[in-house]
């Protein structure tokens, strides 16, 4: 099995047979990881290129042992040691790598629709590991991956996305991909961080964080970047915190066996509470572990099996 | 003296109020006479020496095109555009009058760059060119330019187009100052710290994870502008109205009697945020495209005189500034060789009348620049556009006279083709070709 598709870029373009697919082939992989020869020669001869743009640690080394414990070869290029600070432009990077034969390139960009422009640009298959505040598809997986191991099922539950909308690509990811799947789901925030026309993505939207959680199965925390009160997003981090952070107080709102997600790295104190990302109910590491897996299976999907179209 | 007669078109001059078949009479590259052709008794001897005549039967005759708002980019951004290929664009487009920006390099903000402009544009296609003088020197918002430099080198208003004028103080200074020498003040209106957005503000940009620019950005620098206007008695012009509200305070602004006039954009007019879906940088501009009730309200507003101009800010970029990042893509596009057609869209599409998208693009813009152009009448100068309605083309980048390519419409089938442009009664575009289909 494959996609049916040379990239991807998105969630907002899978079907909900695509994301079955992936999230099947995901847990076949799981297992990879747990052996003691953590590796598969399934996509040996092949070549990655992690062409980040933004400083990235866990999404990047995800994706570099996603690789090769597929046994393809991984080459991460970060923008401090690469040729961009001479100046070039993307389309030259990107006629200069693919010049070097990869078989796909994973990347990270500031700018929304960089991964879109790039795959317009290179023959190989393209993997959109975060771009601006569009997509981030991997991550969206890995959410829905970690909560269908938990909780069994996607479909019917409900999730509330809570805090920097505006600014978050993991949220417009997960919103795509849980309600694809058949969950409901919720986002809330400080107005301020509440896109216009956030709803057109299938999602409710309110500014009361007390209302998302109410009965909610999955409460996802996005991180706040402190700078976002210079901006007067918000006045203080004191009064976020209070507002919109979540503590075993507020999460009492949610059902009993809710579970915690957060995209990392977490805020201890800001937007979640100690208390709650280390407590029994917290995925966070979980959704780490799958990373793996969910990016083993996209590489899988794209660059492996038979090449057939 | 050369004679020529433009015989048996569809004359459409809203300044003359005609509308119907006529013969053109000119002279010595004036308007001599503008005869019914049904009831045109003269002969026209098609040998006699020194004499021309357009076969217009079947095509549609017009004043020369004004355009209130262009870039040529010369001095300092040659690779972009430079005075000759963009009048050469304009002279294609059916322009025979050009506005051009001062966001040069040097800018235009004293008289001996303005007039290294008009010699380039002696050496150009044949369209007249009317520069705007900077508003502030060096387009930085912090001190006059010398009008009187400036109006004496040639130009015909002031702007500090593609920067706003943040400080309001210099704008009531400009618009007082600028009443001694009858010079527009032309704005470009957007409050800078609410127009940081790489595109219109709402459920597009929120789907696409870009940052958005609300209409409020508009909206409060327009508001702005005309209460300054009211305070100083000054000559405003509003370039490139995008938002349903601003359209709302010309027509308040008129309607008080305030010397106000606003100008929209055929891209403006006819396209929404949605286009910028697939992040086109063709789709990129500021003011961004809007939704589709600003569209709608700025058609009203060409209807009903609110928005009496339409002009194109024909703003060129090379592949350098578009082909990369959407974000930092350079903002603007072309316009100059498909503004007629976009426009006559509206008109085919039943949302504006033919007169209407005339007069919005030949007498109404001289007006607001306080020239006497844009009309056939006699004894004026005979600049003319022909057009074929019934003929449709593929707007192909290498069929563009402009240096640049980025153009929203590459691709797409536009009717209305422009078939000759006269200005003083020579003909600098569309040479010798035979005029029948």
């Amino acid at each position: 099995m494959r996609l049916k598709r040379k990239d991807l870029l998105g969630i907002e373009e899978l079907s909900a047979e695509e994301i079955t697919l992936i999230l099947t082939t995901a847990e076949s992989f799981r297992e990879v990881s747990e052996r003691e020869i953590k590796k598969v020669p399934t996509l040996r001869g092949r070549t990655v290129i992690n062409l980040f743009y933004e400083p990235s640690t866990r999404t990047r080394t995800s994706f570099e042992i996603a690789a090769k414990r597929m046994s393809a070869d991984a080459v991460n290029i970060s923008v401090s040691a690469s040729s961009v600070v001479k100046g070039e432009t993307l389309k030259d990077t990107a006629r200069n790598l693919e010049a070097m034969r990869p078989d796909c390139i994973v990347i990270r960009h500031a700018s929304a629709g960089t991964p879109h422009m790039l795959a317009g640009y290179v023959g190989c298959s393209v993997i959109n590991a975060g771009d601006g505040a569009h997509e981030h598809p991997s991550q969206a997986l890995l959410d829905m991956l970690t909560v269908k191991e938990k909780k069994g099922r996607i479909e019917g539950l409900k999730v509330a996305i809570i805090g920097d909308i505006t600014h978050s690509r993991v949220a417009r990811s997960n919103i795509y991909g849980f309600t694809r799947l058949g969950a409901s789901v919720t986002v809330a925030g400080p107005p301020t961080m509440l896109p216009p026309g956030i709803e057109a993505l299938g999602c409710k939207a309110t500014t009361n964080m007390e209302a998302a959680l109410k009965d909610t199965d999955v409460v996802m925390m996005l991180r706040i970047q402190l700078e976002r009160q210079k901006e007067s997003f918000f006045p203080t981090i004191r009064e976020y915190s209070r507002l919109y952070g979540l503590n075993e107080e507020k999460l009492r709102k949610a059902k009993p066996d809710a579970v915690i997600l957060h995209p990392g790295p977490i805020n201890r104190g800001v937007e979640i509470s100690s208390e709650v990302a280390d407590g029994p109910y917290s995925l966070i590491l979980d959704q780490v572990t799958n990373g793996v897996a969910v990016r083993m299976a996209v590489f899988y999907l794209l660059l492996g099996a038979a090449r057939e179209e | 003296m050369n004679r020529l007669v433009i015989k048996g078109g569809r004359v459409v001059d809203p300044a003359s109020n005609i509308d119907g078949v006529y013969n053109i009479y000119i002279m010595g590259g004036r308007v001599a006479s503008v005869k019914k052709a049904e009831t045109d008794t003269s002969e026209i001897v098609q040998v006699s020496p020194g004499l021309d005549i357009i076969d217009a039967e079947g095509l549609l005759v017009v004043p020369g095109l004004i355009d209130l708002h262009t870039h040529l980019r010369e001095p300092g951004y040659e690779y972009k555009e430079d005075v000759r290929t963009g009048t050469m664009a304009a002279a294609a487009g059916g322009f025979t009058t050009i506005l051009c920006m001062a966001n040069t390099n040097p800018v235009n903000d004293n008289g001996s760059v303005t007039r290294y402009i008009l010699k380039k544009a002696g050496e150009g296609s044949g369209v007249s060119v009317l520069p705007a003088g900077a508003l502030s020197m060096g387009l930085q918002g912090e001190r006059l330019t010398e009008f009187a430099e400036l109006k004496e080198a040639g130009c015909v208003a002031v702007s500090d187009d593609g920067m706003p004028v943040a400080n309001a103080g210099l704008m009531r200074r400009a618009l007082e100052y600028s009443r001694v020498f009858n010079m527009a003040v032309i704005t470009h209106a957007e409050e800078p710290v609410l127009s940081t957005g790489v595109m219109n503000e709402g459920k597009v940009a929120t789907r696409l994870g870009l940052k958005g620019t609300p209409n409020a950005a508009e909206d409060s620098m327009v508001a702005r502008d005309i209460t300054l206007c009211e305070l100083t008695g000054g000559r405003l012009h509003i370039a490139h109205v995008s938002t349903r509200g601003a359209v709302e305070l010309v027509r308040m602004a008129k309607k008080k009697g305030l010397d106000v006039t606003a100008e929209a954009t055929p891209h403006h007019l006819t396209l929404t945020d949605e286009a910028v879906a697939g992040y086109d940088t063709n789709a990129k501009m500021n003011p961004p495209l809007r939704s589709k009730e600003d569209t709608e309200a700025l058609i009203d507003g060409i209807s009903d005189g609110t928005i009496d101009s339409i002009a194109t800010d024909h703003a060129p970029h090379s592949t350098i500034e578009k082909d990369v990042e959407f974000d930092k893509a350079s903002n603007g596009v072309i316009g100059l060789e498909t503004a007629f057609s976009v426009v006559y869209g509206l008109v085919k599409a039943g949302r504006l009348t033919l007169v209407d998208a005339i007069r919005a693009m030949t007498v109404n813009p001289a007006r607001a620049i306080g020239i006497d152009r844009g009309a056939i009448r006699v004894g004026a100068s005979a600049d003319i556009a022909i057009v074929d309605l019934n003929k449709s083309r593929v707007v192909r980048a290498e069929a563009l006279r402009s240096k640049s390519k980025n153009s929203p419409w590459l691709g797409k089938t536009l009717d209305a083709v422009v078939v000759k442009t006269i200005v003083g009664g020579k003909t600098i575009y569309g040479h010798g070709e035979s005029l029948k289909k």
